[in-house]
């Protein structure tokens, strides 16, 4: 567990709860990043406000390189398994509506059994492929 | 309505997930990846995000109206039915095999990364298949 950063993990995990309950607060919506994202692309109605959470969600990393000057992440390099991994995970929560936001987070604290049956079974199959896959 | 609060709401869950460092797809393949390494960091977001989340929603679904909102929209679909069953096993298997989730992807926009531009472009045709 060399890799591991507990008190990190703790501090956003907190604030990723944060920003979800500020969207229920003051829109009563869940805070769905695939289900927001798709239905800023695809459907008119509510667009507005699905933009401007998707910019705070692009925001989010260039002011927090602003405030922390050593603050960097490695991306993936263009491959294959990137465009397939991509469909993968646009089918995927297109079809079970929903991510590892909107039902690992919000869904499951709201004791919804869709989101928990999701989240368990995301996890499984998400630990499958990576743990044959090394 | 104003729609600074959802640029706000997006902008706190996006610095939580970039500062706990599951923007990085190789720390969540750190977590899925059950090796000697594991790393069991994307566990303790989750549990800090649902305590966080939970507290505040128990605390005000029944007892108020949102600010901006008649009524809260809420999902009431409760069938176990073949859509979210498959959906969650096949998006399963795109985050195991990158480490990438909708989230982080978006997130890691501003890096300019071919690999996280072509992730978002795959994931958005995906979304379009399943929407016609």
């Amino acid at each position: 567990m060399e890799n591991f950063t507990p008190v990190e993990a703790l501090i956003g995990g907190a604030m990723i709860g944060l920003g979800a309950l500020i969207l229920l607060v003051f829109y009563g919506r869940i805070a769905g990043i695939s289900g927001i994202a798709s239905s800023a692309l695809f459907t008119r109605e509510g667009r507005s406000w699905r933009l401007a959470f998707i910019a705070g969600i692009v925001a989010g990393p260039i002011l927090l390189s602003a405030v922390i000057t050593d603050f960097s992440y490695s991306t993936p390099e263009l491959s294959w398994q990137i465009i397939v991994a991509g469909l993968l995970v646009g089918i995927g929560t297109g079809w079970g509506s929903g991510c590892t936001s909107g039902h690992g987070i919000c869904g499951v604290s709201r004791l919804s059994p869709r989101s928990i049956t999701a989240t368990v079974l995301f996890m499984l199959s998400g630990m499958l492929v990576a743990t044959l896959l090394r | 309505m104003p729609i600074i609060f959802a640029f706000i709401a997006g902008l706190m869950m996006s610095v939580g997930v970039a500062y706990s460092h599951m923007i990085d797809p190789n720390k969540v393949l750190g977590f899925l990846t059950l090796n000697a390494n594991w790393d069991p960091s994307l566990l303790l977001v989750m549990a800090a995000a649902l305590a966080v989340y939970s507290s505040g929603y128990w605390l005000f679904i029944g007892k108020a109206k949102p600010v901006y909102a008649q009524s809260f929209s809420l999902p009431n679909n409760k069938a176990l039915d073949k859509p979210l069953v498959i959906g969650a096993l096949v998006f399963g298997a795109g985050w195991g095999l990158v480490g990438y989730c909708p989230g982080p992807a978006l997130a890691a926009i501003s890096s300019g990364s071919l690999g996280t531009l072509a992730f978002i472009a795959a994931m958005v045709t995906g979304w379009f298949i399943t929407k016609y």
